[in-house]
């Protein structure tokens, strides 16, 4: 996605004297304090003093910060300033990656998500995944859609399942399209419904948080116009994390946007204010598109 | 302006270069694969120019009367008068009937020698297969001698090899051909029988058994263990200083001449464990240790070659790592793995040189039945039968060469095909 090792700072100057901008600093101090409203009284997830480690580079820097309940919170930054990374430590995909470290505080609904007792299977249960790029199972949409169900036994019957596997698809918006063809591969489908699908299967074991990887970095506008209609649906019943390279995406989905830079949370604000007023330069300099 | 004008004399200058220089890569391919090709036609059209002639084999016909005072017998029910029983007289007498001016001695030898010496025992097989023969006569084909066959192919061919025969042996020859009595047919004794010290009794069926049941146990052992070994340091071992070690090591030991496997077995399943020598038991075993790294190597080849968002999504779902590979990793890497073991398997069908270190290049006459049987396997039998010092042994040389060469294209084959088909399913 992004070239890790890069001098980043040096990106960005060269990248911002390239659209012909005045030089400014694009440094972060180390001392730099998140501004704006990092915190909600309303938490699904808490997060405290968090830094991850690849091996001796640091990818995150003491990041603070809260995830309301049934909101949309978008995370937007340059390539490489680590809101993937950051996402992927709300369900411990981080766990998969070799000599990756997470230090710090991260609850959910009061509970350790890092405690040594903790079983990474049910917290994945509860904290689902969408990717960047639409990976279905090379199954059927349907064995797509129950597999969370079948593995994690939430269905006793046929017919359960196949509940679980229309109400999935409808609220994925995609049960009209594929209800003839349940048994084809999913593979088959177009880019844009196997992101649906996608989510589609996330949803179908009820999680109660939903974390979206650039979902939309591999669609035309159509299909993620559609997505980005179907994210707003489902945050009336789902917390949901979205990382996105789109701030325009950011500004039409979310209630909350967070900004990184180079592994540091610079700012959290209602998406309206980061859009309209930031209150951080760099921020600022972001969304008015000098680097990035 | 001028320089862009320049720049394109350069950039055709250049180009007539690089077109030249790919058809001339282009030539040194196609020159390798006729190479290639070339070289495994003069083998083929080597092997089946010298072997076709095994599958056929010399009859003569005679009249045999299955009379009970020449065999010494009257009970067909008794062993021990069946053991007894003077088999040989029945074709010697039959000689004798056909050729009855012929007498002496070392004439009348000479005249016995143009039979199969296992002549008078396929008589007797026939016998007990229908009792009520006891005491009739009847026309019948009977198998010829390897100098008669060999004489008689050669004649047939317009190139007579007669060193072996004498001038009254080649007379009868003609006799009987005149009348029409000797003649080829299909030598089903190849594909019947188990070794012989007689070329023209000698056949396969031994050494194919032999070779099933050894690849049979080196399959049953090798796929489970190299599998599960290969899923094991990709998905769950840890990277560390440790798994470099076994990886290296693995890489050695696919380079291990075979022989030294050889050796191992014997030192530690047959002087250690005991297992019994010349078995099919311990050639699997040797030929596992052998195939093991191979099907190692491929299936996490296999392994790899998965998709990583594949995994990504089933450990997204809260699929525990078990579920992910059995589920998810393991049907996609399938067809890969079936190919590598295919491919061990015909790598392990024609090795011979560990397989004489563990004895199974002993002259086994019987047809194994079980991997506890004495048994030997299709290139050693090979091995065995070019050592031979009679003639008719070339053409069965050439022609287990044919059968051995048969089994390794079927299996390469099925390796294909089963890839192809296996990727297309999910």
């Amino acid at each position: 996605m992004s070239p890790a090792n890069t001098d980043k700072p040096s990106m960005i100057k060269k990248a911002a004297a390239a659209k012909g901008m005045p030089m400014q600093n694009l440094e972060v101090d180390d001392h730099q304090v998140t501004v704006g409203q990092s915190f909600s009284d309303n938490a699904k997830m808490t997060m405290r003093n968090i830094n991850v480690f690849y091996g001796d580079n640091q990818a995150i820097h003491d990041v603070s910060i809260d995830i309301a309940k049934n909101q949309v919170i978008a995370m937007i930054g340059p390539s490489g300033c680590g809101k993937s990374t950051f996402l992927r430590t709300l369900n411990r995909m981080n766990d998969t990656v070799e000599g990756c470290r997470v230090e710090g505080d991260i609850r959910m609904d009061g509970e350790n998500l890092y405690a040594p007792k903790l079983d990474v299977v049910e917290l994945r249960a509860r904290v689902g995944m969408v990717f960047q790029k639409p990976n279905p199972f090379p199954k059927s949409i349907y064995d797509n859609v129950a597999y969370g169900a079948k593995i994690h036994g939430l269905a006793d019957t046929r017919v359960d399942l196949d509940e679980i596997v229309e109400n999935s698809l409808r609220k994925a918006s995609l049960w009209k399209e594929v209800k003839e063809r349940l048994h084809q591969p999913g593979t088959g489908l177009s880019g844009g419904q196997q992101q649906r699908l996608c989510i589609a299967r996330a949803i179908a074991v009820s999680p109660e948080v939903i974390l979206m990887d650039e979902p939309c970095s591999a669609l035309d506008p159509i299909a993620t116009a559609r997505i980005e209609e179907l994210i707003k649906e489902l945050s009336e019943n789902f917390t949901i994390a979205i990382v996105t390279h789109s701030m325009q995406q950011a500004a039409r989905v979310s209630h909350r946007t967070a900004y990184f830079h180079l592994g540091k949370l610079i700012e959290v604000n209602p998406t309206e204010q980061v859009f309209t007023m930031p209150q951080h330069r760099l921020t600022e300099a972001y969304i008015t598109g000098r680097f990035g | 302006m001028s320089k862009s004008v320049d720049n394109l004399a350069k950039i055709k200058h250049s180009l007539t270069r690089r077109n030249r220089a790919e058809a001339r890569f282009r030539w040194y391919g196609r020159i390798a694969i006729f190479i290639g090709l070339s070289a495994v036609a003069v083998l083929f059209v080597d092997i089946i120019s010298k072997g076709h002639g095994a599958f056929q084999a010399t009859y003569i016909n005679l009249d045999v009367s299955y009379n009970q005072d020449v065999i010494g017998i009257d009970n067909l029910m008794d062993s021990t008068q069946l053991v007894a029983g003077d088999w040989q007289a029945l074709s010697k007498t039959a000689l004798r009937t056909k050729f009855p001016q012929v007498s002496g001695r070392s004439d009348k030898r000479e005249l016995n020698n143009l039979l199969s010496s296992g002549a008078g025992f396929d008589l007797k097989d026939r016998l007990m297969a229908n009792p009520l023969l006891l005491n009739e006569t009847e026309s019948i084909w009977i198998l010829a001698d390897d100098d008669i066959d060999t004489y008689y192919k050669s004649w047939l061919d317009g190139d007579a090899y007669a060193a072996r025969l004498s001038e009254k042996q080649i007379g009868w020859i003609d006799e009987l051909h005149q009348q029409g009595l000797i003649r080829l047919q299909l030598n089903t004794n190849l594909f019947t029988r188990g070794d012989s010290r007689e070329p023209e009794q000698a056949g396969i069926l031994g050494a194919v058994m032999g070779s099933i049941l050894t690849l049979v146990l080196t399959l049953l052992l090798s796929f489970p263990i190299g599998v599960s070994a290969a899923i094991y340091l990709e998905e769950f071992a840890p990277k560390n200083k440790w798994t470099d070690f076994i990886e290296v090591n693995i890489n050695n030991l696919a380079a291990v001449p075979s022989i030294i496997f050889g050796l191992l077995g014997l030192a530690i399943f047959i002087n250690f464990f005991h297992v019994p020598r010349s078995v099919p038991i311990v050639g699997g075993l040797v030929l596992t240790l052998m195939t093991l790294p191979t099907i190692i190597i491929t299936s996490r080849a296999a392994i790899k070659s998965v998709p990583p968002s594949i995994r990504e999504a089933a450990l997204g779902m809260g699929a525990s790592k078990y579920q992910m590979v059995l589920h998810h990793v393991l049907p996609l890497a399938l067809p890969g793995m079936l190919t590598g073991a295919i491919i061990g398997m015909a790598q392990a069908l024609g090795e011979t040189a560990p397989l004489l270190m563990i004895g199974m290049v002993a002259f086994i006459v019987d047809i194994p039945g079980s991997f506890t049987d004495p048994a030997t396997v299709l290139p050693v039998q090979i091995f065995l039968w070019a050592d031979s010092p009679e003639r008719a042994f070339i053409e069965k040389t050439s022609a287990a060469i044919m059968v051995l060469l048969t089994f390794l294209i079927i299996m390469n084959t099925s390796a294909v095909w089963l890839r192809k088909r296996l990727e297309r399913h999910w």
